[in-house]
């Protein structure tokens, strides 16, 4: 009887390594599409640029079945606590792609209508330049996600996403404590942020 | 034409008017509003097309001119004659409705209360219509800053735009 060689049937690796290899290579896209990236987003999704090459084709317009959030578009400040609630029904781990200038920094749009960058009441991870991107410009956007996401730490996601909630508990007790709207809530928590010289709400 | 019929039947009703490549418009005062609507109404006016608002924010407020237009759109669907109707007012003062005889004003009208905070008197439902409702201010007043005074956009919101008010009643 052969005697059995352990290193022919066993590969070691770390967890990380492994988990992530799996949750890069099979991204559940919500597209969550407000302006004309959309379109683009629909021509790189379609046969031509192909986005199943990258284990992602799936597209799930329900926040419970999908982990990959692609802003397309300009968010207004009226949406900001309707993307707030969206990403925080996303299955965990979530990743957000914001495609497009008008995302990513508001854009054109300098006025008191528009958000001024997605960033600012949701965690980004990769941006996407352009006015619209080209189909290209968002596919390589997904593949610098899926090298993020390879070399990220477990944990780290975990909190990173924890923090979200956190922030969007503090803001529920901010609306039922002061009468306001979402929106309101959202505004006097960003210009209380201007103020400590931080960014973000979360 | 129906300019001559309100001015035979409501004769000073109209303060001004002008007439350019067909587009006629005229001016009426706030007494005289109401009295002029239903003529029109009668006389086959029956789709309102829009109610605008216009802000000169350095018109004077003397007696009956205040820093707003309000604008009306006709269209007589019988002759296809269309009208322009302006009424001036100041800033303060309240319009009265239109929503009993053109359902389609009561938006219009919750838009302009919304964006130039000109109230409608009798309104069923005077909500703001496109901003959230506690919104500070009303965007499309010229003294309001493009950015809305936001937190990250600091140039331009020096203008006096928010003292507390609210949407609704």
């Amino acid at each position: 009887m052969a005697e059995l060689d352990i290193n022919d049937a066993v590969v070691t690796t770390r967890l990380d390594a492994v988990v992530n290899w799996g949750r890069k290579n099979s991204l559940w896209p919500l597209p969550f599409g407000t302006a004309c990236c959309a379109i683009e987003f629909m021509s790189m999704a379609a046969s031509k640029y192909d986005l199943a090459r990258f284990g992602a084709e799936a597209m799930r317009f329900s926040p419970r079945q999908s982990d990959m959030m692609l802003i397309l578009g300009t968010i207004t400040n009226k949406m900001a606590p309707v993307l707030r609630t969206i990403y925080a029904q996303m299955a965990e781990p979530k990743w957000v792609v914001s495609v497009g200038v008008c995302a990513s920094s508001g854009g054109i749009y300098r006025t008191y209508a528009t958000l001024q960058g997605v960033d600012r009441v949701i965690p980004v991870d990769v941006y996407v330049p352009g006015c619209p991107p080209r189909p290209e410009s968002i596919l390589f956007g997904i593949m610098k996600l899926q090298e993020k996401i390879e070399k990220e730490s477990l944990s780290m996601r975990k909190e990173h996403i924890a923090r979200f909630y956190e922030s969007l508990e503090r803001q529920e007790t901010i609306q039922a404590e002061q009468g306001l709207t979402g929106q309101q809530a959202i505004r006097n928590m960003l210009a209380g942020a201007a103020e400590r010289g931080a960014g973000t709400i979360f | 034409m129906v300019i001559e019929h309100i001015d035979a039947q409501l004769p000073g009703a109209i303060t001004d008017r002008h007439d350019f490549r067909g587009d006629q418009t005229i001016v009426v005062a706030k007494t005289n509003f109401l009295a002029v609507v239903e003529l029109l109404h009668r006389e086959g006016f029956q789709l309102l097309v829009d109610i605008t608002a216009v802000d000169w924010p350095e018109r004077p407020e003397t007696q009956g001119v205040g820093r707003f237009d309000v604008v009306y759109h006709w269209l007589n669907l019988a002759n296809q004659e269309r009208l322009r109707l302006k009424v001036p007012m100041a800033d303060g003062e309240t319009m009265p409705t239109l929503t009993a005889t053109f359902k389609t004003a009561n938006w219009f009208e919750r838009e302009i209360f919304d964006l130039f905070g000109i109230r409608f008197e009798g309104h069923p439902d005077m909500r703001r219509l496109v901003t959230w409702d506690d919104f500070p201010g009303h965007p499309l007043r010229k003294d309001f800053p493009l950015d809305g005074g936001d937190a990250f956009c600091m140039e331009g919101c020096t203008a006096p735009y928010n003292n507390g008010e609210r949407g609704g009643e």
